[in-house]
């Protein structure tokens, strides 16, 4: 259902014509009636209000130069004094301001001028066709052939695949030095920091836990001994080691056979890193067990392993085996028995 | 030299003389010939891209100015400044000196928040500008690289703001840190690898902050110019769309001469935006990294969001359902991330190839110039709003939890609500506007043939009671009629007789589009509508 | 002193003199002894009127829910060992008495007055030992000010800002609950809650957060309360949300409304 039609004026070379494809082309179409005529502005016909608009702009611009003046007087007028948040606030706002209403006014005025003193009879400018005129193709397409004829690039085959073979080849050594950018992760995500006898420690100071601390309804940030007094890499062992101490009525734990002794008289032990994408997962609500990431609401049930009830998350928080040492102080049993933290493609091969 | 051109030379004075110098050495001459005075059609949604333009230099000059004292270093600092809540506090020296710019150096803080806000200013603009492109059909033909270009202009605004804002080193930006390496990790076969190339070793490391600093100031930006030059080099040789209306065809362009109401209106817009950027930077806080404290695994505060523009990616991750992820033999399949990952690029593919989708289905080869009401075009503007609707659904689920705490429901059930209305909404979206628009184009369809209802009752002799109703002048009817109507295609066999799959989904998605119409009432309908009114009086 | 030098002792002007000291000393003495056993005893008297009022009070507001003997019921709790703490933070925040039953007791308007609840208390603590209502050494004006701010910030995000947000501006929890807005909460009423951990809150006892963990705590509250943004009007401290839909409505919305009068034929 195509029609021809001349869709573009006459220019001086004869246009192209284009398809209008599904368009309806309606002979008996209403014409276009040309250009409305030009409203005259109450500054075109009045030299009093002509002059009041002209006042209005030099205002405007007159004021912009107090405005931006008082900025550079506030900046020294209200220093910052230390300790003294208002001093603060009142240097960032006044210079704001100043700066602020200095540029505006700028603007307003020329706008101003621009809509009320310059002519604002609107004007047409010819549109050409985009595409080069008949004659301008021609003279592109021999130039063309002429750069092929006299390279032989089209012709000498052999010459134009093997540039390209070597323009494929040349950017490789630029893009293989970023493999430097980071080492091979090996086994780093199968590890952290905890191991057999490991104590378990306050977030952020270190101070080591007993178990007759862990009342029921509380919940300790945790991170292994050791950690706080880490010289290098500490937000890095940090984010695979934090832990939740929680303690609940083991009434209502439900263990399975192999993790039965992996808790002490209700208090567990989960990793706090969401298995999500790897955020604290570190709302805990007393009454109901839950476990909620706010990064984005996976909810994990605390007495029945973690495992997730809503959200995105897929797995359960892994969860570290704890027991008491000879001072009653709570002890890591082992390392986790799973990567903790976000999953990864390889993370159930055993190295 | 002659006497007569040296007399002539100090008879025009500085300004002549140095428009001379230019001339001699670059050809100033021909330049102001050929643009001077240039026209560009004036409408305040043509500004939309020059609001993203403009915020785009205020964030070249602010952020030059936060290089002086900005250091992208992970190293542990002690902090000794003025704010009272961190003294004492260990942090990265990134984060240091950020307090810094903020409580020590006069200006700081302003000058980072009008950064900041000019960095989400820039990317709504951006997008509402993109709204504005799409809904008057000025993608099409010749604009469709252009429509390409802009496209790129959007996703590189949501790459600079993003890696700007991580740059601080604070709790919120360095949770939106942590998410990303999660991400990256789900991707298979590739994904922990690239998380580590990526952060330099194990996350946090100290590596990230300063890559994406280079990133954020240096590669960034140059993109961001090379695209917004090639975008405007593009309205330049096409000249700037127009709307339908009286004097504007395809052929011409209307509006005022670039010297002097240009220079004047479109200089003292950027005075306007960089005054209101100014303004809001003075007056309202953004980004208080000081009340967050330093990145730490650890800790995390309720209501983690990223800035608006990176919102919907973080909804698509919150809207995923439970329990997305599969082990296929030792390895594990992290549905609940490639899933949103795969929408999101979708989305992103169809946005920016859509130009080609409606060009194919017209077969509308001419070049457009003028610009569609949005109402003339049903379908299109019925898939933009539906197009809206999933982007804003996936938005609004990245605050879940803040709709929950604001409007006293369950976070639970807002959650749910959003998974339904991400499928729902956006079909409903496009039912209800398709069908306004073709209300509203049979409303003035209506008032092109029997004119304006007047609300004067007049009693006719034969006892009937009438509306009089107002013909409208030339120049109205002309904004009402004077639009494209299309139509759909049967599939026709082609020259060897075979009916081509290709032509039958064009035929399909042709009747999709245009099957419902109300074609623009020609010269004789609108005449025999006027002497059917006249017959009555 | 022999019987002459006696008489005579008696008859000298000091003896007056001392008389009346004597009579002063002892009057007054033993006024203030009498009074002091008095006030002991009033004291005693008061606890005891003030349990016996609490219980009074109980009977009629909070038993119906919480069972005559504060045994608990399937309404309310059992009360027994929650100590003065819980009453002092429920009542005083007017969270109880308790209204609709929802996924979680709100604030509402305070019922009973400062005595009513130091009465109350009084009669929850009787019942059993539980936490009791913390001294002014913690959360007194002088103690926060002498509190750590840095500490305090560090613990608050540790263990409290992913519920109530790093500067306390609140947050979701599941099903409907949520952790409040702790701008304008008294200090003793945030150390109470810490020590009780009340309803979905956890327990943070001493070992957990020592009393002058709790205190620098609060301190970092208090200064954030104090120390509104530098940077001004903070839109609620809900972070990058609220500043997207600002930039939306008001930044681009007044934009857009500046272009429209930019673009439009001047009169």
């Amino acid at each position: 259902m195509s029609d021809k039609s001349k869709s573009l004026a006459k220019a001086e070379d004869a246009e192209h014509d284009y398809s209008a494809g599904l368009a309806v082309i309606a002979p008996d179409a209403v014409k276009d009636p040309g250009m409305e005529p030009h409203r005259v502005r109450m500054t075109d016909k009045s030299e009093a209000h002509e002059k009041r608009a002209a006042r209005q702009v030099a205002a405007l611009f007159l004021f912009s130069i107090v405005s931006s003046a008082f900025a550079l007087y506030a900046y020294f007028a209200f220093p910052i004094v230390e300790g003294s948040n208002a001093s603060l606030r009142d240097n960032t706002l006044l210079l704001g301001l100043g700066a602020a209403l200095g540029m505006l006014a700028i603007g307003i005025g020329a706008v101003h001028w621009a809509k009320t003193l310059m002519p604002d009879a609107e004007v047409s400018e010819a549109r050409h066709q985009t595409r080069g005129s008949e004659e301008t193709r021609a003279r592109a397409i021999e130039i063309i052939d002429l750069a092929n004829k006299e390279s032989g690039f089209s012709r000498r085959k052999l010459i134009r695949r093997s540039l390209y073979g070597a323009l494929a080849f040349f950017p490789l050594p630029g893009l293989i030095v970023f493999a430097d950018l980071g080492p091979n992760p090996g086994d780093s995500l199968r590890h952290t920091m905890w191991k057999k006898g490991t104590r378990l420690t306050r977030d952020p100071d270190g101070k080591p836990i007993k178990a007759s601390d862990v009342t029921i309804g509380s919940v300790f940030h945790v991170i292994p001994e050791g950690l706080a007094e880490l010289e290098h890499h500490k937000l890095e062992e940090k984010a695979k080691a934090a832990v939740l101490l929680v303690r609940v009525d083991p009434s209502i734990l439900k263990e399975s056979a192999e993790r039965k002794d992996w808790s002490y008289d209700g208090i567990v032990a989960y990793s706090k890193i969401c298995t999500h994408v790897g955020c604290p997962v570190a709302l805990y609500e007393q009454q109901t067990h839950h476990l909620l990431c706010p990064c984005h609401q996976s909810t994990f049930d605390l007495t029945d392993a973690c495992k997730v009830l809503f959200g995105p998350a897929s797995r359960p928080l892994p969860q570290l085996p704890i027991a008491v040492d000879a001072e009653g102080y709570l002890v890591a049993q082992d390392d986790f028995n799973e990567p903790v933290g976000p999953s990864f493609w390889e993370r159930s091969v055993n190295e | 030299m002659s006497n007569a051109t040296a007399t002539a030379k100090k008879k025009g004075g500085f300004l002549a003389g140095t428009a001379n110098y230019l001339d001699e050495r670059v050809g100033v001459a021909g330049i102001l010939k050929e643009f001077g005075r240039k026209v560009f059609p004036d409408h305040w949604s043509f500004m939309l891209g020059e609001v993203a333009l403009y915020s785009f230099l205020v964030l070249l000059l602010s952020g030059t100015f936060l290089t002086f004292w900005f250091q992208p270093s992970m190293v542990p600092v002690i902090y000794e400044g003025s704010y009272a809540p961190l003294k004492g506090a260990e942090m990265s020296i990134a984060y240091a000196s950020t307090l810094d710019i903020s409580f020590e150096i006069r200006g700081g803080l302003l000058f980072r928040q009008v950064h900041h806000w000019s960095a989400l200013l820039f990317v709504a603009a951006a997008g509402l500008h993109m709204l504005r492109v799409f809904f008057t059909g000025a993608f099409r033909k010749p604009r469709e690289i252009n429509w390409v270009v802009g496209f790129v202009l959007f996703v590189l605004g949501m790459a600079g703001g993003f890696t700007g804002y991580s740059l601080p080193d604070d709790l919120l930006s360095g949770n939106g840190l942590r998410i990303i390496d999660g991400m990256i990790k789900g991707i298979p076969y590739i994904g922990a690898y690239t998380s580590s190339l990526l952060f330099g070793g194990e996350f946090p490391g100290e590596a990230i902050v300063a890559r994406l600093y280079s990133l954020h100031i240096m590669i960034v930006p140059a993109l961001i110019l090379v695209f917004v030059a090639v975008h405007l080099f593009m309205v330049v040789i096409h000249k700037h769309t127009h709307y339908a209306g009286p004097g504007k065809r395809d052929d011409n362009v209307v509006g005022y001469p670039l010297m002097p109401v240009y220079v004047a209106k479109a200089g003292g817009f950027f005075f306007i935006v960089f005054g209101v950027i100014m303004l809001i930077a003075a007056t309202f806080t953004i980004n208080p990294i000081w009340a967050y404290g330093a990145y730490d695994p650890s800790p995390v505060s309720a209501g983690t969001q990223p800035d608006w523009y990176i919102g919907w990616l973080d909804g698509a991750l919150r809207l995923a359902p439970t329990h997305l992820e599969f082990m296929i033999g030792d390895f594990t399949l992290s549905m609940n991330i490639l899933i949103p990952l795969v929408v999101g690029v979708l989305f992103l593919v169809v946005v920016a190839l859509y130009p080609f989708i409606e060009a194919w289905v017209t077969g509308d080869k001419r070049e457009h110039h003028v610009l569609d009401r949005p109402r003339n075009t049903p379908v299109r503007t019925g898939i933009g709003a539906a197009g809206v609707t999933f982007y804003a659904v996936l938005w609004a689920g990245a605050s879940t939890d803040l709709i929950a705490t604001h409007f006293q429901v369950s976070l639970n059930h807002v959650l749910t609500s959003m998974q339904i209305l991400l499928i729902v909404g956006p079909i409903a979206a496009y039912m209800i506007t398709k069908r306004a628009c073709l209300s509203l184009m049979r409303k003035d369809r209506e008032i092109a043939l029997h004119g304006r209802e007047t609300g004067r009752v007049v009693r006719l002799p034969h006892g009937e009671y009438i509306e009089v109703h107002e013909p409208m002048d030339e120049y109205e009817l002309y904004k009402l009629v004077g639009y494209k109507a299309y139509q759909p295609m049967l599939a026709r066999p082609n020259a060897k007789g075979v009916i081509t799959l290709r032509s039958r989904i064009r035929a399909v998605l042709s009747r999709f589009y245009f099957e419902d119409r109300v074609v623009p009432p020609t010269k004789g309908e609108i005449e025999a509508a006027h002497d059917h009114g006249k017959e009555l009086h | 002193m022999t019987k002459q030098k006696l008489n005579n002792a008696r008859r000298s002007p000091l003896a007056a003199i001392i008389v009346i000291l004597a009579g002063l000393l002892v009057s007054g003495g033993g006024y203030a002894v009498a009074s002091s056993a008095v006030t002991s005893s009033t004291t005693a008297q008061t606890s005891q009127e003030a349990i016996d009022a609490g219980k009074k009070l109980f009977l009629a507001n909070c038993a119906s829910c919480h069972g005559s003997n504060a045994e608990g019921g399937n309404m309310g709790p059992s009360l027994i060992g929650v100590g003065a703490a819980s009453v002092d933070f429920q009542v005083g925040t007017g969270r109880m008495p308790g209204q609709a039953s929802g996924p979680q007791m709100m604030k509402k308007p305070v019922q009973f007055t400062e005595e009513q609840t130091a009465q109350l208390a009084a009669y929850v603590a009787s019942l059993a030992p539980g936490p009791s209502i913390p001294s002014e050494e913690w959360v007194g004006e002088a103690a926060l000010a002498k509190g750590d701010t840095t500490h305090g910030g560090e613990l608050f995000r540790i263990n409290c800002a992913m519920c109530h947000n790093a500067v306390g501006a609140g947050g979701a929890l599941t099903e409907g609950k949520f952790a409040p807005r702790l701008e304008g909460v008294e200090a003793k009423h945030i150390y109470e809650a810490m020590v009780i951990g009340p309803q979905n809150m956890p327990v943070f006892n001493d070992a957990n957060l020592t009393p002058e963990d709790k205190r620098d705590i609060i301190s970092y509250l208090k200064y954030v309360e104090a120390n509104p943004s530098a940077g001004g009007e903070e839109l609620g401290g809900l972070g990058p949300v609220a500043e997207g839909l600002f930039v939306w409505i008001f930044v681009l919305g007044g934009i857009v409304v500046i272009t429209i009068w930019l673009g439009a034929k001047s009169n």
